[in-house]
């Protein structure tokens, strides 16, 4: 297991000739040691590159990447040591599930005893133990990307585990199976393991730490709570959140907001406030209360455990989230909770004093 | 509703079934009846039964013309699939490089058999031809006319000159249907160059080759065209393959009868022959 340090990082496939053919904007970051990470970000974001530059499939542009302080940018993949599964599920089709997993460990030289050894451990942490002497050909997708994953968990010595979308293919049941068994793994060997991944519930249920990723540049990094109490750009709120954080356009005086003719009463007074001013607020501190806003209430979606109310407020589209049992009340006003308001300067957060 | 099946559809198979049988199934019964007749001209026929076929199976020429048929065979095959195969692997995947590889490969292919036979007829004379002249003056004794290695060094070059782009061809195919997270898997997973071929690229091209392998099997046990040309089964009866022999029996004596009772046994050879690789490449790509 290895910290892994990029420094200053940037890509572009092709050569550059302005900011914009960066596919990956600078990263500079640590992973650290044992650490479990999500790299989220919608497709085309740069995570599959940023995890390419890391397992040495790409070679970046621009920068350094360091394990353990030791400058591995110009090794190859076979020297970095990595573990790394794909998308979708790569296997050796003329291979036993067996000599799948024992393929990496044969591969460098381990004696056949460990091989054995560690292969028929990987074949129980992954429910594959059955499967053991088949030939790979006609097994589900589910269980070919289980021997992918197996391949990835067999080494124990390797510097970093990396995941590219890796449940993409598997039922949701069987995600969420691998998803926790994949995070006790990790709980219980400590491998430095990054996730990339576009659906929210995943990063947040495997990572400790989550690496939003947006239009090539990372823009926050931060645990679960973080990202969704505290976004650091209105895109962190959109994307993370189901429905996402409203966001409002408003001007400012001092402590107060005005949103059309609405007045809001900040928690705190702004520390700067230049450029467009967004306010945002995420559905879950949006409230229907007597002394509040008047909203025209468009829209009442029932998603089971609670419902979704959408409505205008001052001409702007506003979601909120209503308990199940609750109603939507005849004459419908609302109120934001002060601890869920969230001030953006184009679209990058302000913080707010006392 | 209407019903699924009817059976005035079979009129759809119809001009199929006329085509087929005046290109195929009526000359092949002309075959079957020359096969069994013996006939002293003014198409007089008198009934011969099995009595060709006897002769044949029993005629040393038969079985010579065969055995250096299936040595022929065994040598191209063995020269062309491995090299078809080191030159696919070896053959860019992007850029500029792909169109011209294909065109060039393409080319012998396009080059009509007698063509072909022509080429390499003129190219290995020792007077006026560039290989022939070439290797005199390298002191080296070649002369395909008198000598019968050298006459099968140019017959066998020739065929691997014009036959082995079909074997690439194939091959790359195979080759560039592989996605690249095998590739990258494969580096992940410390692979060698070997097992790199050995698990990802040769089980991909597995098919391929199988239909490779019988199209330069069943090609090369009826070739007649190009070695005719050059060497027109000479020196001797050096390089008299089995279709040469038909021809210079059927029209070079007229002998129809044996003639035809050969053919009727080459195409079974060639049915048997085919058969049996298909059904070992399948059993052996089912893993069995």
């Amino acid at each position: 297991m290895a910290r892994i340090d990029l420094d200053h990082i940037r890509h572009a496939y092709g050569t550059p000739k302005s900011e914009a053919d960066y596919a990956l904007k600078e990263v500079h970051h640590t992973f650290d040691d044992g650490g479990a990470y999500a790299l989220l970000g919608p497709s085309g974001c740069g995570k599959t590159t940023l995890l390419n530059i890391i397992s040495g499939l790409l070679h970046p542009s621009e920068g350094k990447l360091l394990f353990d302080g030791r400058d591995v940018t110009d090794l190859s993949t076979q020297e970095r040591n990595i573990a790394q599964v794909f998308q979708f599920p790569v296997i050796y089709d003329t291979m036993t599930v067996y000599d799948n997993l024992a393929f990496p460990l044969r591969n460098r030289g381990v004696a056949e005893a460990d091989v054995d050894r560690r292969v028929r451990e990987t074949l129980e942490m992954t429910g594959l133990a059955e499967l053991g002497n088949r030939k790979c050909k006609g097994l589900t997708a589910d269980q070919k990307q289980k021997i992918s994953l197996g391949r990835g968990l067999v080494r124990s010595d390797v510097n970093a585990i990396l995941f590219d979308e890796p449940l993409t293919v598997i039922d949701p049941h069987m995600k969420w199976v691998l998803r926790s068994q994949l995070k006790q793994l990790h709980r219980r060997f400590g491998f430095t393991m990054v996730y990339v991944t576009h659906d929210q519930t995943e990063a947040l249920s495997f990572a400790d730490q989550v690496v939003v990723m947006y239009d090539g540049g990372i823009v926050q990094i931060g645990t679960p709570a973080d990202l969704f109490e505290r976004p650091k750009h209105t895109f962190v709120g959109y994307f993370i959140g189901s429905p996402g954080m409203n966001v409002l356009p408003v001007k400012l005086d001092g402590r107060k907001a005005r949103l059309g003719e609405q007045i809001i009463e900040l928690p705190g007074a702004p520390t700067s406030a230049a450029g467009s001013i967004e306010l945002g607020v995420r559905p879950e501190y949006v409230h229907f209360a007597a002394d509040g806003m008047p909203v025209e209430v468009t829209k009442v979606e029932d998603i089971g455990r609670h419902k979704v109310v959408r409505a205008k407020l001052q001409g702007e589209d506003i979601a909120l989230i209503l308990k199940e049992d609750d109603s939507v009340p005849a004459d419908a006003k609302v109120s934001f909770d002060p601890a869920g308001i969230n001030l953006y300067a184009d679209s990058w957060r302000v913080e707010t004093g006392s | 509703m209407e019903k699924a099946w009817n059976n005035r559809a079979w009129f759809m198979v119809l001009p199929m079934l006329v085509l087929v049988a005046f290109s195929a199934v009526i000359p092949l019964m002309t075959v079957v009846n020359y096969s069994v007749q013996d006939t002293f001209g003014n198409n007089v026929f008198f009934w011969a039964g099995t009595t060709w076929f006897e002769e044949i199976l029993h005629s040393s020429r038969f079985w010579e013309a065969m055995g250096r048929n299936l040595v022929f065979s065994a040598i191209i095959l063995l020269i062309e699939v491995p090299l078809g195969i080191f030159i696919a692997l070896n053959m860019p995947k992007k850029g500029w490089g792909v169109p011209v590889c294909l065109v060039l490969m393409a080319l012998p292919l396009l080059i009509p058999w007698n063509v072909v036979g022509t080429i390499w007829q003129v190219f290995g004379r020792i007077d006026i031809g560039l290989l022939g002249y070439a290797l005199h003056q390298l002191g080296i004794d070649y002369n395909y006319v008198q000598d019968p290695f050298d006459a099968w060094v140019t017959v066998i070059l020739m065929d691997v000159w014009h036959w082995t782009s079909l074997v690439v061809l194939l091959c790359y195919a195979g080759l560039v249907s592989i996605p690249d997270a095998y590739y990258q898997a494969a580096k992940i997973d410390g692979a060698s160059r070997w097992a790199i071929f050995r698990y990802i690229q040769l089980p991909k091209m597995n098919r391929v080759l199988l239909i490779a392998v019988l199209l330069r099997f069943m090609d090369s046990f009826m070739i007649y065209t190009e070695p005719f040309v050059v060497t027109g089964g000479g020196p001797g009866n050096s390089t008299t393959f089995l279709s040469i022999d038909l021809v210079k029996i059927a029209i070079g004596q007229f002998d129809l009868g044996p003639a035809a009772a050969m053919s009727i046994i080459y195409f079974l050879i060639i049915l048997l022959l085919s058969w049996v690789f298909y059904t070992v490449m399948t059993s052996v790509d089912a893993g069995k």
